[in-house]
């Protein structure tokens, strides 16, 4: 038998609800065991397997000086690290506090704000170390891990498409939501990934997985006030799992400062 | 407009006859498709029977927006065309093309038939039908053929619906695919007000059909009311688009700066190419089986409109929404002729409707035949 590739998972500031994805796969999960060794796994076993690791799961965002040390050395011991999940990809909710006062935050919070060490940030992973491959998701989808494991094992390019949510919709033949029924959804604007999931179940998308690799937010949020959404409601939408991420945290600033621009007739912006 | 067909080739059924068509239909083993309310729509899915259809239901369709309305009368073609289009039972979202299995030989196809069913199309609309004729003519005509669409095309029964009202984004006047269906039927249906259905037979396996039902030689009278209803329908178009010098027209018109101002609307989020019943962009996906025994290719909905879909070595042909709307535009209306011999738009106005934004190409049209300015 060919060495296995040693898979080690981390945790950073998250829900743990990315990793879970890895024990979730159920059917699947005897052939991973098999074709990986799963070196370090905290969540999932009391083996502590010391590094070098092939690949690396990270989970999670930084938000204490502590995690902006122990990434590096996650960094040092891993030949390919993947972060996974929103946390680990845009800061995840917890990057609201980037808008807010963090002391002040922590003296709302906590009885004792004194024991409290933290940054005035939640940033993801690639803001500290070179990532090599980022999976979206709040929480990532079990099938799109699989797949990046697969063609990790198999030596292929993984097929995670950067579209947005629209065309996973349209391919399962869902009506859209803000045709038929003025809902707001952040589908045109969002990653692919999930399988147009929220659609499916006549919610608009929430933005799980980020921005698309080509987001036109502006005429988006437009187009939301236009149907009475007031602008609020609006920078909420926005400030989900993926505050952070730049499209979004823009859009919501722009909704939050009224710097919205007016809804473009076609005349006189060209 | 002529009277559809031949006199002895138009007859006249009631709506229980119809009934017992689709019933025949049905015995003959056939999967029935067609219009049917789902999820706040009117759809294309499996018909049981003639109470499938969305009777006495009517869409209302503008730009960016569609809404379903009860009708005063119990009509069962009273609507419009709906989010999905036939491509979706033909140039199916997700095929696969083939799988392999890793042998001491080497590489082994496995061998699988070919996808077989009998499907029987029921109340399809003919912008819906020319545009299959469209699709037929890139994926079945070419040096390249499809095998997976030519499998699903394949012995199809079209019974097709003239529609004698015209939809809030329609315009298939303009681009001369309706509101009569002229090809690709067996058999094309135009209801009256009073049920009676006035039936053009349009194939031999057509005019066997309507044999086992009840039915009568249409009337001049009965033909004088279908052509007047249709007539209506054709002068009461939602929209409408000169297709007049349009190649021409988009050739020469690159650097309209309509083309930035459509861009600062676009969402480009790739609905109107998935909307359209003639776009054909797919995209190739390799998998592979965990232990990398077997491998198989599959064939997925792409479009003009994501940025990886014109991604070579080094990066993205159009890395601008201006660019990818841009190339839409032109290919459909313009370019599609050099390629295939015909405009690539049947006017069914689904990227008007379907566009959460509601953008409109009609309107687009409109200000790029103005010179300079927008």
């Amino acid at each position: 038998m060919p060495k296995r590739p040693r898979v080690a998972v981390w945790k950073f500031a998250s829900c743990d609800g990315c990793q879970l994805s890895l024990l979730d796969c159920e059917d699947e999960l005897l052939a991973v065991a098999e074709a990986v060794e799963i070196a370090y796994f905290p969540e999932a076993s009391r083996a502590f397997g010391k590094g070098p690791y092939d690949v690396s799961l990270v989970e999670g965002s930084i938000t204490t000086p502590h995690d902006a040390e122990r990434i590096r050395e996650v960094r040092r011991s891993s030949k390919v690290l993947v972060t996974i999940g929103a946390c680990a990809t845009s800061g995840g909710i917890q990057a609201l506090k980037n808008f807010r006062n963090v002391r002040e935050l922590i003296a709302t919070v906590y009885a004792r704000p004194e024991y409290i060490d933290t940054l005035t940030t939640s940033t993801p992973i690639r803001d500290h170390v070179p990532v090599d491959l980022e999976l979206r998701g709040c929480p990532i989808n079990k099938n799109q891990l699989l797949e990046l494991l697969n063609a990790t094992l198999n030596g292929r390019r993984p097929n995670l498409p950067s579209h947005a949510v629209c065309l996973e919709c349209k391919q399962r033949g869902i009506p859209c939501l803000m045709v038929t029924q003025a809902i707001p959804c952040l589908g045109p604007v969002t990653h692919a990934g999930c399988g147009a999931l929220c659609p499916a179940f006549a919610r608009g998308c929430f933005g799980c997985y980020g921005p698309s690799d080509a987001p036109n937010t502006v005429p988006l949020a437009q187009h939301f006030r236009s149907t009475g959404v007031d602008s609020g409601t609006v920078e909420r939408l926005f400030l989900g799992f993926n505050a952070n991420a730049e499209p979004f945290r823009t859009q919501a600033l722009r909704m939050s400062l009224g710097a919205e621009a007016k809804p473009s007739t076609s005349k006189g912006e060209s | 407009m002529e009277p559809a067909g031949q006199r002895n080739d138009t007859i006249a059924l009631s709506r229980n006859a119809l009934a017992g068509l689709v019933n025949a239909i049905k015995l003959d083993g056939f999967a029935v498709f067609g219009p049917t309310v789902r999820d706040g729509a009117i759809v294309y899915d499996h018909l049981d029977s003639l109470e499938d259809l969305p009777i006495g239901v009517t869409d209302k369709l503008a730009p960016g927006h569609y809404r379903l309305a009860p009708r005063e009368d119990h009509a069962l073609f009273g609507h419009h065309v709906g989010p999905h289009s036939l491509r979706r039972e033909f140039l199916i979202p997700v095929a696969t093309l083939f799988r392999a299995r890793r042998t001491p030989q080497g590489f082994a196809q496995i061998e699988e038939p070919p996808p077989a069913r009998k499907l029987a199309l029921f109340g399809v609309r003919p912008c819906d039908l020319a545009a299959v004729a469209i699709q037929d003519r890139v994926l079945l005509n070419d040096a390249y053929r499809d095998t997976d669409y030519a499998a699903r095309r394949h012995g199809v029964l079209v019974i097709a619906a003239n529609c004698t009202q015209a939809g809030g984004t329609c315009f298939c006047a303009s681009m001369n695919t309706g509101p009569e269906a002229r090809a690709g039927f067996d058999l094309a249906l135009t209801e009256l007000d009073d049920d009676t259905i006035v039936c053009t037979i349009g194939s031999d396996v057509g005019r066997a059909l309507v044999q086992r039902v009840e039915h009568v030689p249409a009337s001049d009278q009965l033909l004088e009311r279908a052509r007047l209803l249709l007539n209506d329908a054709a002068t009461h178009m939602g929209r409408t688009m000169d297709p007049h010098g349009l190649r021409d027209l988009l050739a020469t018109t690159l650097e309209h700066p309509r083309w930035d101002d459509i861009a600062s609307r676009c969402l480009g989020c790739a609905n109107c190419t998935l909307s359209c019943p003639t776009c054909f962009c797919t995209s190739m996906e390799d998998m592979t089986s965990l232990d990398g025994t077997e491998a198989s290719r599959l064939r997925r909905w792409d479009s003009c409109f994501t940025v990886a879909f014109s991604y070579v070595h080094g990066g993205a042909v159009r890395p601008s929404l201006k660019a990818r709307y841009r190339q839409w535009l032109t290919h459909k209306l313009g370019s599609w002729h050099d390629q295939f011999g015909s405009s690539g738009c049947v006017g069914c106005g689904r990227c008007i409707t379907w566009c959460p934004v509601g953008i409109d190409l009609t309107e687009e049209i409109t200000a790029l035949r103005q010179p300079g300015g927008s």
